[in-house]
């Protein structure tokens, strides 16, 4: 059975894009059949974390309005030959998503793919919304901030209202997975806890992404993180994350940099 | 500053996360709320509540205050109109 994943924030900048390109390529090694799918038109930026960006010739807008069909659209991963993105049109205008055309390019995707992650932009505008309309599942992006947390608490009241799940009286299955979070701040008491964020959004928690300078980097090359360095502090923790997503049961920990000798040693050479 | 000073280890900043947390669960638990979910309800009060006084009274809207105060467990609604002395003439004739 197909699962349709939203990674929705509200706020922009907390790694919805860097989730969802880490999520669907640790899918994907796990021997699933992933298409991750960027709903930010406009502003489209999934291709580039992906590293696909010169490949791109259809968009989603073309498949949802019949211009292209689905697979030439689609662009397969060079990396893993089972992961392949939808990119989002750069040039339209996002009015042109229509809840028929984005179900339509659903409910085709459903019957060849095991995930389809959806990368929602910021926002609670249209292409928001349409990102989270299918979804059996969310994954919420907070980072330990207030404003953060605040937008999350309003996408969880949408994703309880505004998808096609809430309108049949069935619940979108909520995952928050906290990014750039620094625990040696929130030890301190500068950066908001892992309980404070939880109890707030009474959302059970999928994982905790580190801060960290391999997100960049990874972003940098086009990669992602998950496959950029996966012995990094971030990626292990989406690993971990997609495991979990996938119903494995992990021990929840905030995965360190490992600062030893060797491994400097090896990041210099890398 | 003295010299000293400067190799001083700093004093801790205090921690601004329980003050974040505490702003938060305020202004959720009101967002969450009914009157969270219409964003609009203070400017709708308003207008009604001039209407209403500016039919009985000639209103200057500048002289008009409303200001919301989101508490834990109550909200309130303050609406203070500024009514200048000796209007009834003007009321009368209006009417």
């Amino acid at each position: 059975m197909a699962k349709v994943l939203v990674v929705t924030s509200g706020k922009g900048g907390v790694g919805k894009t860097t989730s969802t390109a880490a999520i669907g390529a640790a899918l994907a090694q796990n021997g699933k059949r992933v298409a991750v799918v960027d709903f930010d038109v406009g502003l489209r930026n999934l291709d580039l974390v992906m590293g696909a960006e010169r490949r791109v010739v259809f968009d989603l807008i073309n498949v949802a309005q019949g211009i292209a069909k689905l697979p030439q659209a689609l662009i397969r991963d060079k990396r893993l030959e089972n992961l392949w993105l939808l990119p989002a049109s750069q040039t339209r205008d996002k009015d042109a998503l229509t809840d028929e055309g984005v179900g339509r390019v659903i409910a085709e995707m459903r019957s060849s793919f095991d995930y389809i992650v959806c990368d929602s932009p910021a926002g609670i505008e249209r292409g928001a919304m349409l990102a989270m309309r299918f979804a059996d599942e969310a994954v919420i992006v907070t980072n330990p901030e207030v404003s953060s947390v605040r937008d999350s608490d309003r996408i969880i009241g949408m994703l309880d209202s505004r998808t096609v799940k809430a309108e049949k009286g069935e619940q979108v299955g909520k995952h928050i997975l906290i990014t750039r979070y620094d625990a040696a701040r929130a030890a301190r008491g500068e950066m908001l806890g892992i309980e404070d964020v939880l109890e707030i959004l009474a959302v059970p928690l999928l994982g905790i992404i580190p801060e960290s300078q391999d997100v960049l980097r990874a972003s940098n090359v086009g990669s992602p993180v998950t496959l950029n360095n996966p012995a990094s502090a971030p990626a292990r923790a989406y690993a971990d994350a997609t495991k979990r997503l996938l119903g494995e049961t992990i021990a929840m920990t905030v995965p360190s940099e490992r600062k030893g000798l060797m491994n400097l040693l090896r990041r210099r050479a890398a | 500053m003295s010299m000293f000073r400067l190799f001083a280890s700093r004093p801790p900043a205090p921690a601004t996360a329980p003050i974040a947390r505490e702003r938060l669960q305020i202004l959720l638990a009101h967002e969450r709320s009914s009157l969270g979910r219409q964003p609009d309800l203070l400017m709708l009060l308003r207008e009604e509540i001039l209407a209403a006084v500016s039919r009985h009274v000639a209103l200057d809207p500048d002289k008009v205050m409303v200001r919301m105060e989101r508490g834990k467990n109550v909200s309130t609604l303050e609406v203070d109109v500024e009514l200048p002395n000796g209007l009834e003439p003007a009321l009368a004739a209006a009417s």
